[in-house]
């Protein structure tokens, strides 16, 4: 079990996995346990049909997300929203706009917030783990005290702050906030995962080939430490969409709803949740349910790629 | 064991010295810069003057850091702009922490009370049905956006059901204040339906702030089991036929409850963030509740101490964590 108890302690964990001296190919070994993981498939199954409603999303969606057909069934004087009816299976917003459409291409944004928060973050932590794991010396020590400092702050306090610093909020200063948060995470990860290949036969193989030391960096070191960088990437994907969704609900989200996106859905409607309970209850189901499929693919490939249980 | 405990009390102070650096630089990144964000948007030129010198912003960059690290250690953060326009932003802290150590207590008690019996029920029965729907319920659990746990706990509870209240700490107006902690001090001075009433409104925010740390209690525990269970010594005293009670509290238990004790720390000392949320749903007047409303309306000064203090609060019990954790076991001191 790869579960420390600290997250530096998780992280580490996980970048030792990186190495791998058992002789079989770390890829195989690891899909050969996977395929037959009930978790594993229910959370890909979740995840692919995720991105094929995303992609699919403007062909689908019965009426077009961000124009307000119900308009006339807004009564703001008595509180009353359209109802479901005839081709519109969930009635209407606050806007009078279809309701299910938005469901339905709020699946992008989410997708995107989910995805770029993930990439801004693994670049960033690439670009710190390597320097610092690569270099050494002093270079090392800086950034990794900067970066246990960055971890010592909650998480969500963290994206808060950085979501704080924008006048004007929008969907990416939403992303930054919550990739920013992730950087130190990846950076500790690549950082470790070096570290563990630094001694290790393939590495020590090039080196006495008289292979460069950046190219035993980006050619034999980062290729390794695919395992575990994908392993939390998708764990980021399903925390950078709550934490996307906590922002808005802070009102440090993005004030534009015309293209919807589930966490905004969900953030600015708490406030009409006893009045309007559905329009908080849907994007939280499927928040709810994209986030479970990723962290359930997340941890079956933890569990697969932790070299105790490779054997 | 002192050579480690003065090595890990330099390192705090390191930490917290590049913490302030980056408030510091958190605090001249912001919006319109440091001063239009602590004075607000209708500040008059002469205040904006004052607030230039008295912050030195026109000296250089060094001397700005060290007067603002001066102020940070004699507790002088300004006076909030937003949250309780005319109160010092550590006043507030002071008033507003006893309200989130409350809390914060509640909602550990709940993760600990369900997370630790229920993890080691899993690991005992890997793989059986009660495994994995506990397994899956946890990992529901942290896919479960905090506020929106809040407000469906408030929907149903308190709106929907009526059975108890939504919001604020105390119903009971007339109750006498000792420590600031709402239900010890109903059982201090004998109040008891002022206790009673306190410990009503603590119930729903207690649980929607213990979801998340009572999921990972359990998973650790579940794993930390796990691993106890595979190792010889277990092995060994099952063959010479110890009772299955003493093995798991001699030594299942034991072993396993050093991982459990770093994670329970550790997630006390992140339930601020938390708290962020799940205060602001219950308009509970807690340290979460002022840093949510410092975010929406931009209480600058409030937000760097809260942020500062939050920030120290998770430093401090990690130190106090590996402390323990050196006292628990023996492994670590001789180290």
């Amino acid at each position: 079990m790869a579960l420390g108890a600290t997250k530096k302690d998780r992280i580490d964990a996980l970048a030792k996995s990186s190495v791998d001296d058992s002789g079989v190919s770390l890829a195989a070994s690891a899909w050969r346990r996977l395929r037959r993981n009930p978790v594993f498939l229910v959370g890909l199954g979740i995840t692919l049909l995720f991105v094929l409603v995303a992609a699919i999303s403007p062909l689908i969606a019965p009426h077009d997300p961000s124009a307000r057909d119900l308009i006339d069934q807004v009564v703001k004087a008595r509180n009353e929203i359209p109802p479901a009816q005839p081709g519109h299976p969930l009635g209407g917003d606050l806007q009078g706009r279809d309701f299910f459409s938005r469901l339905l291409v709020g699946s992008q944004q989410t997708l995107m917030v989910g995805v770029l928060a993930t990439l801004f973050g693994l670049t960033g932590g690439l670009v710190l783990g390597t320097l610092a794991g690569a270099i050494g010396g002093w270079v090392d020590s800086l950034v990794m005290r900067i970066v246990d400092v960055m971890l010592s702050i909650p998480s969500l306090l963290l994206a808060f702050s950085i979501g704080a610093l924008f006048a004007h909020p929008n969907q990416f200063t939403v992303i930054i906030a919550v990739a920013t948060v992730q950087i130190p995470i990846f950076a500790r990860l690549l950082r470790g995962s070096m570290l563990a290949q630094r001694g290790s036969d393939h590495v020590l193989a090039a080196r006495s080939l008289g292979v460069k030391p950046g190219q035993i960096v980006f050619r034999h070191m980062v290729p390794n430490s695919l395992g575990p960088v994908i392993v939390q990437s998708t764990l980021v994907l399903a925390t950078s969409i709550i934490d996307a969704a906590a922002l808005s609900f802070l009102g440090l989200g993005n004030p534009n709803d015309a293209i919807p996106e589930w966490g905004q859905m969900l953030g600015t409607s708490q406030e009409v949740l006893d009045s309007h309970p559905a329009l908080s209850f849907w994007p939280a189901a499927c928040i709810i349910i994209v986030a479970l499929g990723f962290t359930l693919m997340g941890e079956s490939l933890r569990d697969a790629l932790d070299p105790k249980n490779r054997r | 064991m002192l050579r480690y405990t003065v090595r890990r009390l330099l390192q705090m102070v390191v930490v917290l010295l590049v913490l302030s650096l980056l408030v510091f630089a958190w605090l001249r990144a912001l919006p319109g810069g440091p001063v239009s964000a602590l004075l607000g948007e209708r500040a008059t030129p002469e205040s904006r003057h004052d607030l230039i010198v008295q912050l030195g912003l026109d000296q250089p960059i060094f001397v700005q850091y060290l007067k603002f690290l001066g102020r940070a250690l004699t507790g002088n953060f300004g006076t909030s702009n937003g949250v309780q326009p005319g109160t010092t932003a550590m006043d507030l802290f002071l008033t507003r922490f006893p309200a989130t150590i409350e809390l914060s207590v509640f909602a550990i008690i709940i993760a600990v009370v369900f997370g630790i019996p229920l993890g080691y029920m899993a690991a005992k029965r890997r793989g059986g049905w009660f495994d994995n729907a506990t397994v899956i319920g946890s990992l529901v659990g942290i896919a479960v956006p905090v506020f929106f746990l809040a407000f469906l706990l408030k929907y149903i509870f308190a709106v929907k059901l009526g059975v108890l209240p939504s919001d604020s700490r105390q119903s009971v107006t007339d109750a006498t204040r000792v420590t600031g902690f709402f239900v010890l001090d109903g059982i201090i001075t004998q109040e008891w339906d002022a206790a009673w009433d306190a410990f009503r409104h603590l119930i729903l925010p207690a649980i929607a702030l213990g979801t998340i740390p009572f999921a990972v209690v359990f998973r650790i525990t579940r794993a930390a089991v796990l691993d106890v269970l595979d190792e010889d010594y277990v092995r060994t005293a099952e063959s010479k036929g110890l009772t299955a009670q003493l093995i798991r509290r001699r030594h299942v238990l034991r072993n396993a409850m050093l991982p459990v004790v770093t994670t329970i720390g550790l997630q006390t000392g992140a339930l601020l963030a938390g708290a962020v949320l799940t205060e602001n749903v219950f308009a509970f007047p807690g340290v979460g509740q002022a840093l949510a409303l410092g975010f929406e309306r931009r209480d600058y000064p409030v937000l760097q101490l809260l942020i500062m203090m939050a920030a120290m609060v998770y430093v401090v019990v990690n130190l106090l964590v590996d402390l323990s954790y050196a006292l628990i076991d023996p492994r670590i001191r001789t180290r």
